[in-house]
């Protein structure tokens, strides 16, 4: 953790009257902790059980709702629709998660201290983080029509057509995965770089002097002491895959077919199309619970691999 | 911590006393190794952001040249009128004031609650302290897409739909903010405030006096993430807003994508507007970018 800039303990008193008689502070906590509590209550917790709820509910935008019982989870397990959505969103995962990792480590470690403005490379790759996803997509999908750059930089220089990349089966989701990490990988080359200007100079000269080559340097010494942010990344970045929505919404609409549609995209779907609440509340759930057990399970394995100093 | 470490690996070392000779052999082929190093990092960094570069490049060009083969950078004529053709084609500005305003004022309202709550779990003794934070801390795994549906039930029955309330409200209140100040708010040395509380202040007053301008790096980071994420945010307003009045940027973006037709030049143009406001923030603080990010503990201790 970050020492903070302040060395403030000589301006208080020497020695200052300790804190003795634990008084509690109810009636302030009660104040301090009033806004956020009742924003929490009330945009976070009751959306929750209410969307526990609502799932078990026949629920249209508009009409009467019914409660259903188990149909609507019943109906998702038995649809193909839903099933496609889970593949789809697994194969987005796996695409993409290790490229964001291996992409961000290797820049964080490739703007080392030797290149120079350090600063200007980082923010550089850090630019479409901040930039709306949907001016991303806008760009990627005119620069992946046909008769777009890079179709027609294909025929230039090899005059051969690109694939229809947005409007292909094969080619659609790796047009995703694409977009999402030209956009994604940034934020984490951030936090890596962070934890890399954190690992003692010491430690690394000490083994150059011991003779060990720039690799070993690398995954002997860096690697181990910056795993605890890459189980940061690794798990944040799993989580928000998951939830792949806007890239595939903007870029390719879930098509063609339904290659790209992705949970959350099925859910808009579902929830705001066909404005069927009840079981776009039940896809919500299977997310949530698929997010739930795979970050359980990441805490779980993460004593094989993290080191955290003792 | 980390320098006890850093002994303990020296104690193997033969000659100790040489080591400024022997760390930076700065050898001629290291140095040519570093230049190499730098311009391959560049023409990577120039492909990286030829997404952009084309972006402007095809939002000046003549509607008929956009797709050409081979490319060209610069058409027959270079049209700047895209870019009052584009604000003019939807009310843009409407969307851009729309979205400063939600994200100003959303970024404001998470500040004031995320600083007081986590003044309170860093420094106040209350019953339940622990279990409570730990409950805060829970919101933070559930995804927006759960709350998302009950929330524009919600709206709908309190006539928000189409409101600036029901795109700043929703997402104010996060424990991300209340779990980040309260992260910095530990490390603050007790003796400060212990002076102040002699002086008779009370614990607003240290708040305000003490914390705030202490964990200003902090709020700084919290300020612009959420300014960021309020910016760029898309699923709760594409589902809570119909109404262009309302629209927020990526919204308006989406609308003319829609809408637009074969006026791609228009759609970059309208890109790159849209783009501008959070770039430039990110170049103005790039200089705070890593250190925020290692300073807020978002690395991952």
């Amino acid at each position: 953790m970050a020492i903070l800039p302040v060395d403030v303990t000589d301006v208080a008193l020497a020695e200052g009257p300790g804190p003795r008689g634990r008084r509690g502070d109810g009636r302030a906590a009660i104040g301090f902790l009033a806004p956020s509590m009742l924003g929490l209550l009330a945009f976070t917790a009751f959306p929750i059980v209410a969307s526990l709820i609502l799932g078990f509910y026949d629920w249209p935008v508009i009409g009467d709702h019914v409660f259903s019982g188990v149909k609507n989870y019943q109906s998702l397990l038995a649809s193909d629709e839903f099933k496609t959505a889970i593949i789809n969103t697994i194969v987005f995962v796996v695409l993409y998660v290790p490229l964001n990792i291996v992409i961000s480590l290797g820049l964080a470690v490739w703007i080392s201290p030797r290149i120079r403005p350090r600063g200007l490379y980082r923010t550089i790759f850090f630019i479409p983080v901040v930039t709306p996803v949907v001016a991303n997509a806008a760009i990627f999908s005119l620069i992946l029509s046909p008769n777009g750059l890079v179709d027609s930089l294909m025929q230039t220089w090899f005059g051969v057509q690109a694939p229809n990349f947005l409007g292909s089966k094969t080619w659609a989701m790796p047009a995703v995965v694409l977009l999402s990490i030209w956009q994604g990988f940034g934020y984490n080359m951030l936090v890596f770089s962070a934890a890399l200007d954190a690992v003692p100079t010491s430690l690394t000269e000490a083994a150059t002097i011991d003779g060990a080559s720039p690799a070993a340097r690398f995954f002997r010494i860096v690697l181990p002491l910056i795993t605890p942010s890459i189980f940061f990344a690794v798990v944040l970045t799993l989580i928000s895959s998951f939830q792949v929505f806007t890239q595939a919404y903007v870029l390719t609409g879930g098509g063609p077919g339904n290659a790209t549609t992705t949970m959350v995209l099925y859910l808009y779907e579902q929830g705001f199309q066909f404005f069927n609440l009840g079981r776009a509340s039940a896809i919500a759930w299977v997310l949530f619970i698929i997010i739930l057990i795979i970050t359980v399970f990441q805490f779980i394995g993460q004593r094989k691999w993290v080191h955290y100093d003792q | 911590m980390t320098s006890d470490t850093a002994n303990v690996t020296g104690i193997g070392l033969p000659e100790p006393a040489t080591p400024s000779i022997a760390v930076r052999p700065r050898s001629r082929a290291s140095r040519v190794r570093a230049i190499v190093s730098q311009t391959l990092l560049s023409l990577v960094a120039l492909l990286f952001l030829a997404p952009i570069i084309w972006m402007v490049f095809s939002a000046l060009k003549p509607s008929a040249e956009v797709f050409t083969v081979p490319p060209k950078p610069i058409g027959s004529s270079i049209k700047f009128s895209n870019f009052a053709e584009a604000w003019n084609y939807l009310p843009f500005g409407r969307f851009i004031l729309n979205t400063i305003f939600v994200a100003s004022v959303g970024t404001l309202i998470t500040l004031v609650a995320s600083a007081l709550s986590a003044y309170a779990f860093a420094r106040l003794n209350f019953r339940y302290r622990g279990g409570l934070f730990v409950l805060y801390l829970s919101t933070l795994i559930v995804p927006q897409e759960v709350i998302v549906i009950p929330m524009f039930l919600v709206m709908k029955q309190l006539g928000w739909v189409n409101s600036y309330k029901a795109l700043i409200l929703p997402w104010a209140f996060t424990a991300f903010g209340t779990f980040l100040l309260r992260q910095f708010f530990i490390t603050v040395p007790k003796e400060l405030e212990e002076a102040a509380k002699l002086d008779g202040c009370g614990h607003l007053r240290i708040l305000r006096s003490i914390f705030v301008p202490v964990a200003a790096p902090a709020f700084a980071v919290l300020a612009v993430f959420t300014f960021i994420g309020y910016w760029n945010s898309f699923l709760w307003p594409l589902i809570t807003v119909s109404d262009t009045s309302r629209m927020t940027v990526p919204l308006g973006l989406q609308l003319f994508l829609g809408q637009q037709g074969q006026r791609w030049e228009l759609l970059m143009a309208a890109s790159t507007i849209a783009m501008v406001p959070t770039v430039a923030l990110v170049l103005a603080l790039q200089k705070y970018l890593v250190k925020g990010i290692a300073l807020s503990g978002l690395g991952g201790r």
